[in-house]
């Protein structure tokens, strides 16, 4: 078993959980896993023909995916696989306030 | 490395001299870091949850020139984070505010204040006056253009984000580093990012980002340490735990790549897929306002009210609607009559447009939109309801 580490903004879509823990050989089939788990998540990782959507980071350990193998990288069982969405927030006003 | 800043260094008065004996003592800063420090200029974008605490401890350190770009008023419910402000400025300018604060802290320091919203029309020339931008904005539109705009003047962008008890930090924009389009090429459409009002944010957070930045700010005038370039710092204050992600410069980058297509400030707004105030007219249509529920809910009609806030809002404040957040309508829509009239609500009405649509393409016919929300119930129905 491996973690998927869930950021604050998507946690309502995985069941309010920060992490995900998931068997799998590669990353594509830890994040199929995941969103099979929690199929809310989907559209917030994937566009409709099924490619990762370009805001969503994928760490594996410290290292972006698309510096690897992207979704073909092999995972060892003590990996940790990170989902690091673009935050907006500085929260001084405006777009904060509605 | 080299400092960020170029100008001649300046002799420091006696009281200075001082005043920052602390730092003097330190070999890392000592009498030339502090005159490197006196003669920065560093543009902070916003005087809010981030921009407090940077602009505080940047003052006080005895950076010479600090630049404040910041359009908004006080209100009280910035109290419980932006702490340059206080409860009797509540109403005033952020800039008159934070200059005050700022100018009772160090009155050595030079102060310029930029009442103005940041924009592709002002940018290149604000940002060519300063040596370092720290980037303290809430709104991605913003977030791009002090990218770009830090891109192509050279300057570095010292750079913090918050969302709940999550931040993120990091420096982009150096020769040698990535940029913000380095780490994310595209903005998310507007919608499916839950925003700061769904999510709001753990008080001291901005406090804990604010610092770091204006520590990168103050490493990278002394041209001391390893700065954090080429990193992301991720934040987890519940937790208590940082980590440290890897970032690398995108050949391909748009911006700052080796060929790049923007070479000159676009529309930030229509790239991050905002386009104004404006809404569709069928929402308007569907809108009802809030004296008409109360003159209709006192007239005993059947009217169904949904409430689509989350239950920790439900507890601030209430008029009996039958709660579904947002997020869970889809599996519990079940629980609506589609033969009765439908009234949503949400805190301001956002949420409660988008619940309007979904009912109304999931086939309800007879759902309207409360406009304004229950702030605007509490504003002219009921006086006494909380307001958050």
């Amino acid at each position: 078993m491996m973690k998927i580490h869930i950021p604050t903004p998507l946690r309502p879509y995985a069941g309010k959980q920060a992490t995900v823990d998931v068997a799998a050989g590669t990353v594509g089939e830890a994040l199929t896993q995941l969103v099979t788990q929690h199929p809310d998540l989907r559209r917030h990782l994937y566009t409709d023909d099924g490619r990762l959507r370009a805001f969503v980071n994928v760490y594996l350990n410290d290292e972006d995916i698309r510096y690897l193998q992207k979704e073909a990288t092999t995972l060892k069982p003590d990996d940790a696989l990170s989902i690091v969405p673009s935050i907006a927030g500085g929260c001084h006003a405006q777009a904060c306030s509605r | 490395m080299p400092s960020a800043v170029e100008a001649a260094l300046p002799v420091l008065s006696n009281d200075e001299i001082l005043r920052y004996s602390r730092h003097l003592i330190m070999p890392e800063v000592g009498m030339e870091g502090q005159q490197k420090l006196k003669a920065a200029k560093v543009l902070c974008i916003g005087a809010g949850g981030l921009g407090s605490p940077l602009a505080l401890y940047l003052a006080a350190a005895g950076v010479g020139t600090l630049g404040i770009v910041d359009f908004d008023v006080v209100d009280f419910t910035n109290l419980q984070r932006q702490i340059i402000h206080s409860t009797a400025d509540v109403g005033r300018k952020k800039l008159d505010s934070a200059a005050e604060k700022l100018k009772a802290i160090n009155p050595f320091l030079n102060i310029r204040k930029f009442e103005t919203r940041l924009s592709s029309e002002n940018a290149l020339e604000l940002f060519k006056e300063f040596d370092i931008i720290a980037d303290g904005t809430d709104n991605f539109p913003t977030r791009y253009l002090v990218n770009d705009a830090c891109v192509l003047t050279g300057k570095p962008n010292v750079y913090g984000s918050i969302f709940r008890f999550e931040g993120q930090a990091s420096v982009f924009a150096t020769k040698e580093g990535p940029c913000y389009r380095c780490l994310y090429p595209e903005p998310p459409p507007p919608g499916l990012v839950p925003s700061c009002a769904e999510g709001g944010v753990l008080g001291i957070l901005p406090g804990l980002v604010g610092v770091m930045q204006a520590t990168e700010v103050i490493k990278l005038i002394l041209g001391k340490g390893e700065p954090l370039i080429g990193r992301l710092l991720l934040i987890d204050a519940l937790d208590m735990k940082f980590r440290e992600l890897k970032l690398r410069k995108n050949p391909d980058c748009p911006v700052c790549g080796t060929h790049p297509t923007i070479t000159q400030l676009i529309d930030y707004n229509e790239f991050c897929g905002i386009r104004g105030e404006e809404k569709p007219v069928e929402t308007l249509v569907a809108e009802v306002q809030v004296e008409e529920l109360k003159r209709r809910l006192d007239a005993g009609e059947d009217l169904f009210v949904l409430d689509v806030r989350e239950p920790h809002e439900y507890q601030i404040c209430n008029i009996n609607g039958y709660l579904i957040p947002l997020g869970d309508l889809p599996k519990r829509v079940h629980e609506l009559d589609s033969s009765r009239e439908i009234v949503a609500h949400c805190r301001s009405g956002v949420r409660s447009a988008k619940a309007v649509d979904f009912l109304r393409e999931a086939g309800f016919k007879k759902v309207h939109n409360l406009a304004g929300g229950i702030l605007a119930w509490a504003d002219r129905v009921d006086p006494k309801m909380p307001k958050y």
